[in-house]
């Protein structure tokens, strides 16, 4: 069996605000194993951001308050001191950010915060580190690395930037690697370039990667493991090849329907979920998709719980519906056809 | 490199020229300028106005009047013996401008210099301060002084301090000024006072700016990335927030300086006392002399674009994204 790495135990994020006590987090459970990558996906909004940032204590601030445990190879993250978390950060646990574009300092060398990172960690020599940060651009794939490494981050391209991140992210040899969407905000043959450099690196390190996505088309391509986050909660927990082919809750086969399709009949207008998630500061009552699901009936003032509902152990959803009826419905649910009454 | 400073020399030139003009036919236009009916005295006759028209020139082309003006101002700058005439002097007192201007540099650079460290210093302690307590006690507190230290009048400002620090309690000279070379000591304590009045309205000011600007960068992605690789707090406020925060204030900085030091401390020479190139001014335009006015708003023009070319040199340092491919 893999060595677990990270396990994240009901963890609840709330921020006081002016406006009242949003709950960014909302119980949030998922484990992750060496080499493995999982995949979180949901909207804005959803919560997967700040779950990301949690784990390496980004969010602490005097008006957020946690509950639950974010466990890393057993040690407790959420407790421990700013100074010992310093030491995860960038080291154990690494993080990659969705915009390249202001992720990097504009006034220093790529070089130089790639070096950066590294004697942040480690006890190396200026130019021990600078030959290391030629090395990780190079893995990367930017060309001419020798010679790149002394350009400022304007001199790169946004695919170039998101691979100069991803080579500051594995400068010490992260145990996890967290992408917080990476590809958002790339072109879509650069998308497929750099998921394809994420997934070649996780097996080279022999990292474990958290890949955190709004589009269900990014973690179709590399994920293990799949969670849909919605309004701060996991709705549905499954390997992906469970998610695809039997997806349990009706806000995935929202997000599936979503997804424009080459091999099917083009619709005259591409399936979309009806409404806004809701405010966090004032959640609906029992299921929180229920304002929104063209499914619900008398049972969604209640809250389900995640559980394993379906004959596949280890895929876990919160829906009434029972098995058959989801198993019924979904198909014209995917394809756009059922709405709110 | 070259063409850099080509470029910025000859704007200069062209800047010169278009002040120097512009301050002319503002003279020319303004009521009870006509320097020779000023220059006659009391109870003059058409006679005597008459010969200061002839022998200064006023009666010739205004451009002509210009052309000669110019050329005085030029002559004073060169070596060489001049012929009466051929040098800028004051209408009043009939005084060589330039020599007198010459004569105020020490004192409006001692001044300037010695205000320009305590502002930029404090500036940067009040704004940095502030920005890292924001939303606390300390930073409103903070935020109070800096909105009284920009909103106290310099005049007033000095007269207070000189009352309370000078003549009250005579813990400091009451004004003058005396040159470093003679005693430096004296030189200093003569200064303090004028130091600190000339600086605090820049306090205020620069910690204000730099405060909001280091807010913002707090929020910016790369502080973000920086925190995310572990880097600790002190390290992403010096090396991420304030150096990006400080480029903006090199700008502000390059100005404001380069306006004191060509005669913009008017004020704080005046109630000080200070013998400086603002106190000249202050004197010239009370005559509506327009010779030392030319002569000063020149020197003064000179320093703002030559330290606007320094800017612009700075910022192509600090922050990459300026420079030239």
């Amino acid at each position: 069996m893999a060595e677990r790495l990270l396990e994240v135990k009901g963890l609840k994020v709330r921020f006081t605000t002016e406006d009242g006590v949003v709950r960014a987090v909302d119980d949030v459970s998922f484990e992750l194993d060496r080499g493995k990558v999982l995949g979180v996906v949901g909207e804005s909004g959803s919560g997967k951001s700040v779950t990301a940032m949690t784990i390496l204590g980004l969010t602490r601030d005097k008006n957020t308050a946690f509950e639950g445990e974010v466990l890393y190879r057993g040690e407790n993250l959420l407790a421990l001191p700013e100074a010992r978390l310093r030491e995860v950060r960038g080291n154990e646990i690494a993080m990659i950010f969705q915009d390249p574009m202001t992720s990097l300092n504009p006034v220093y060398t790529v070089g130089d915060q790639i070096v950066e990172a590294i004697t942040t960690h480690e006890q190396a020599s200026k130019q021990e580190a600078k030959r290391r940060a030629v090395e990780l651009l190079r893995q990367v794939g930017i060309p001419n690395p020798q010679e790149r490494v002394d350009d400022y981050p304007h001199q790169f391209s946004g695919g170039m930037r998101q691979r100069a991140m991803i080579a500051m992210a594995l400068s010490c040899n992260p145990d996890v690697l967290i992408a917080d969407e990476p590809t958002t905000a790339l072109d879509v043959t650069i998308q497929a370039q750099i998921l394809e450099l994420l997934d070649r690196l996780r097996a080279d390190f022999d990292s474990a990667v958290i890949l955190i996505t709004h589009d269900l088309g990014v973690v179709a391509e590399v994920a293990d493991e799949i969670a849909v986050m919605y309004a701060g909660r996991i709705v549905e927990r499954a390997s992906k090849r469970q998610l695809f082919y039997d997806p349990q809750h009706p806000y995935t086969w929202g997000l599936l329907g979503s997804i424009p399709r080459l091999d099917r009949p083009k619709p005259k207008k591409l399936a979309s979920i009806e409404g806004m998630p809701p405010s966090l500061i004032n959640l609906p009552q029992g299921c929180r998709f229920r304002p929104r699901c063209p499914h619900s009936f008398e049972k969604c003032f209640e809250e389900p719980d995640l559980t394993n509902r379906v004959e596949e152990r280890g895929h876990l959803d919160r829906c009434w519906l029972s098995v058959e009826e989801k198993r019924m419905r979904r198909t014209q649910t995917i394809a756009g056809e059922a709405r709110v009454a | 490199m070259t063409a850099f400073i080509m470029r910025r020399l000859i704007g200069m030139v062209a800047v010169l020229f278009a002040v120097s003009v512009l301050v002319f036919i503002v003279f020319i236009l303004l009521p009870g300028g006509d320097p020779a009916e000023r220059m006659a005295g009391k109870n003059p006759t058409p006679e005597n106005i008459h010969n200061i028209r002839e022998k200064w020139g006023f009666d010739k082309p205004f451009y002509v009047q210009y052309a000669r003006m110019m050329q005085k101002a030029l002559n004073g700058l060169t070596p060489g013996p001049h012929s009466e005439y051929d040098i800028l002097r004051s209408f009043d007192t009939r005084q060589d401008v330039v020599h007198e201007i010459v004569k105020g540099i020490p004192a409006t650079m001692s001044l300037c210099i010695g205000a320009a460290i305590i502002w930029l210093f404090f500036g940067i302690v009040v704004g940095v301060v502030s920005a890292v307590t924001a939303g606390t006690v300390s930073d409103r507190l903070i935020t109070i002084l800096a909105l009284v230290g920009i909103s106290m009048p310099v005049f007033w400002l000095g007269i207070v301090l000189r009352f309370f620090f000078a003549e009250t309690n005579t813990w400091f000279p009451d004004g003058g000024y005396v040159p470093l070379t003679s005693d430096p000591t004296q030189w200093f304590y003569h200064l303090l006072l004028p130091w600190f009045c000339l600086a605090v309205l820049f306090i205020g000011f620069y910690g204000r700016v730099l405060r909001s600007n280091m807010l913002d960068s707090m929020g910016e992605d790369y502080v973000r990335t920086a925190r995310a690789k572990g880097l600790p707090p002190r390290a992403v406020l010096q090396r991420h927030v304030l150096r990006n925060s400080l480029i903006p204030i090199v700008t502000l900085f390059g100005l404001d300086f380069a306006a004191v030091l060509g005669g913009g401390a008017i004020l704080t020479e005046t109630v000080f006392d200070l013998k400086g190139v603002g106190w000249y001014a202050a004197q010239s335009v009370g005559g509506l002399d327009l010779p030392p006015i030319m002569g000063v708003t020149l020197y003064g023009a000179f320093f703002i674009v030559f330290f606007s070319a320094v800017v612009d040199f700075l910022y192509a340092y600090l922050d990459p994204r300026v420079r030239p491919a």
